[in-house]
């Protein structure tokens, strides 16, 4: 089943184009990490995906118009827009109270048994919380829905490197069964680099990279060059070329592994490295492009 | 855990239609009330305050003042005003108390989820932006008035027994007294000033809604200086002040429509019943095309809620 289906979609802020014809399929049970830079669009795209924006071009959510059918969509689907949205002056005991009472899919008791093993009191009010046990209980409260597609916007923006793993493993663990869907949206790539099965780059507006984590492992290798072999690894088209430590580190897009294997150490790139070599490309094709 | 979480029963795509569609629709009304309860709790505290006050402040008075007020008690002329004023007074008081805190919350109950953020917390639950703005408005025109009638009765029941005491302290016999203070009819008038002053509010709770909605900042400007412009421009272009004299009778009006006042020939209060005309008020256009605007004012919000962003 496609969970979300996007195509040409578009969105303009008087002159700014924060979409700029973005096709997308993300099937169910995918994980599917949004990656780019700020003001790239992620966010815009989200919203559009969440019904919470106007856009041009298609778009079905689960089968469903997002913006037009947004109250029965909202059934099927849950999101965490950024970090600390929780209203400050409410209870964790209000917090369930109040999800359960509106929320036809939620598990008051998976609620409880999350918040057990965390720190956090009942009678607090979210004011009281930390940043990181606020994200702990946003996240108790989503994972007791029972939703077809959640959506993680930024949801660890801020916290320590404890309060991150903690919250991308209960996410695996606790929540993701194949038949849900999730994407998120995360500045902290290297967090979610081993959750995710799906991986799309944003760059101003328009998908600059889109492919499965398989093919992402099969197509990309980087490879620290021995010195005497650097001409012979150039000759074979590296998309990347940076410095480590007097090292060269070249990255390459589907190249033979033997062959790379002979030039030095070679492994699969971090999402991070991928990226800035896609977006180097990217602008140096603009700039091609402009002369 | 990854285990179990697969034993759990997948619920259909359905499952919401099983509950009755009556249940389904007030469900989250209810609990939309309940939250804004929950947030905004001055509009408990901000009654309850004025009530306790007000008995305090009788009966300081009484204490301090008793000399006059026995020889205004034993004139069975300035009786009647005496016994009289401090429930009129009261209501009154809790009633100004009811109408400024609902306008206050209204301005700040669909701006204030934006500036916190919070609405992107509300938004993420299958809640309509039409329910969550009836939600509100039902603050200033159900709960805010029901409340403040009971508040009313509570702080007039404790006058009526301080006012016993004070009769019998006296010299004047209960049923003199409760003669001047027929509490059942004086509630009922009650009730017709407070479901009369909400229906004529409506438009004013509407349109604070609306400038909650739409204001990125600054709500009370956006709320008071479009009006006062408009009679500005009206007094410059023609010298004449319609409007003004609109939103002095859309801030008065009800008082007028709905009770004939004591000085133009109403009823004794001895009948505080006699004095209503309710017939005038629920026939008076003004109220009518008030709550068009009302309507109006409120489809707007929901409009600008399903659009606006978090600030």
């Amino acid at each position: 089943m496609t969970v979300i289906e996007a195509r040409g979609l578009r969105k303009v802020y008087g002159k700014t184009i924060a979409l700029d014809g973005i096709d997308l399929r993300v099937e169910e049970g995918r994980i599917l990490g949004v990656i780019g830079l700020n003001g790239a669009g992620k966010t815009t795209a989200l919203n559009a995906i969440l019904g919470l924006t106007k856009y041009e071009g298609e778009l079905k959510v689960l089968g469903r118009n997002p913006w037009t059918e947004r109250n029965q969509l909202m059934r099927d689907v849950c999101f965490i827009a950024d970090v600390a949205v929780l209203p400050r002056w409410m209870k964790v005991s209000q917090a369930l109270d109040y999800v359960q009472g509106v929320h036809p899919r939620f598990n008051r008791a998976k609620a409880e048994g999350f918040l057990s093993r965390t720190a956090i009191k009942r009678n607090s009010r979210v004011r009281q919380l930390s940043k990181g046990m606020v994200a702990q209980l946003h996240l108790a409260l989503v994972m007791a829905i029972d939703a077809k597609l959640l959506v993680l916007d930024e949801p660890t923006l801020g916290l320590d490197i404890l309060y991150r793993k903690q919250f991308y493993d209960s996410l695996l663990n606790d929540y993701y069964d194949r038949s849900r869907t999730i994407l998120v949206t995360t500045h902290q790539v290297e967090d979610v680099q081993h959750i995710l099965t799906d991986l799309i780059f944003i760059d101003r507006g328009r998908v600059a990279l889109s492919c499965s984590m398989e093919e992402f492992e099969q197509r990309y290798q980087e490879v620290m060059v021995h010195p005497e072999q650097i001409n012979a690894a150039r000759a074979l088209k590296p998309i990347h070329e940076r410095q480590v430590i007097g090292r060269n580190i070249l990255l390459f897009d589907g190249v033979d592994r033997a062959q790379l294997a002979t030039l030095g150490e070679a492994h699969i790139p971090s999402i991070a490295d991928l990226f800035i070599a896609v977006l180097g490309q990217a602008s140096a094709e603009r700039e091609g492009a402009a002369r | 855990m990854n285990t179990q979480m697969n034993v759990i029963p997948e619920y259909s795509l359905e499952t919401p239609e099983i509950v009755p569609a009556a249940v389904a629709a007030t469900r989250p009304l209810l609990w939309s009330v309940r939250r804004e309860l929950w947030e905004n709790n001055s509009i408990f505290i901000a009654p309850l305050t004025v009530a306790v006050l007000f008995v305090l402040g009788f009966v300081i008075s009484i204490i301090h003042e008793w000399s006059t007020l026995h020889s205004a008690l034993v004139d069975p002329q300035t009786r009647q005003t005496a016994f009289h004023f401090p429930f009129d007074a009261a209501a009154f008081a809790l009633l100004l108390t009811a109408v400024i805190t609902g306008a206050f919350y209204c301005l700040d109950a669909l701006y204030g989820e934006r500036r916190d953020r919070s609405v992107l917390f509300w938004k993420s639950l299958p809640v309509s932006d039409l329910t969550t703005v009836l939600a509100k408005a039902c603050i200033p025109l159900l709960v805010l008035p029901l409340i403040t009638f009971a508040m009313i009765i509570v702080t007039q029941t404790a006058l009526f027994l301080l006012s016993t005491a004070i009769a019998l302290g006296n010299g004047i016999s209960t049923a003199v007294l409760w003669e001047q203070l027929p509490l059942w009819k004086m509630w009922v008038s009650i009730l017709c000033a407070i479901v009369t002053s909400a229906l004529w509010y409506a438009p004013l709770y509407g349109w604070l809604l609306l400038v909650s909605s739409y204001a990125r900042r600054a709500t009370f400007l956006w709320a008071v200086l479009p009006p006062f412009a408009v009679c500005v421009v009206e007094k410059i272009a023609f010298n004449t002040s319609y409007f003004a004299d609109m939103m002095t009778f859309r801030l008065t009006g009800w008082y007028s429509q709905a009770f004939t006042p004591l000085a133009q020939g109403g009823a004794s209060p001895a009948d505080p019943l006699a004095s209503l005309t309710l017939g005038r008020f629920f026939s008076s256009p003004e109220l009518w095309i008030g709550l068009v605007f009302a309507a109006l004012f409120l489809a707007a919000a929901i409009q600008l809620r399903r659009s606006r962003e978090a600030i």
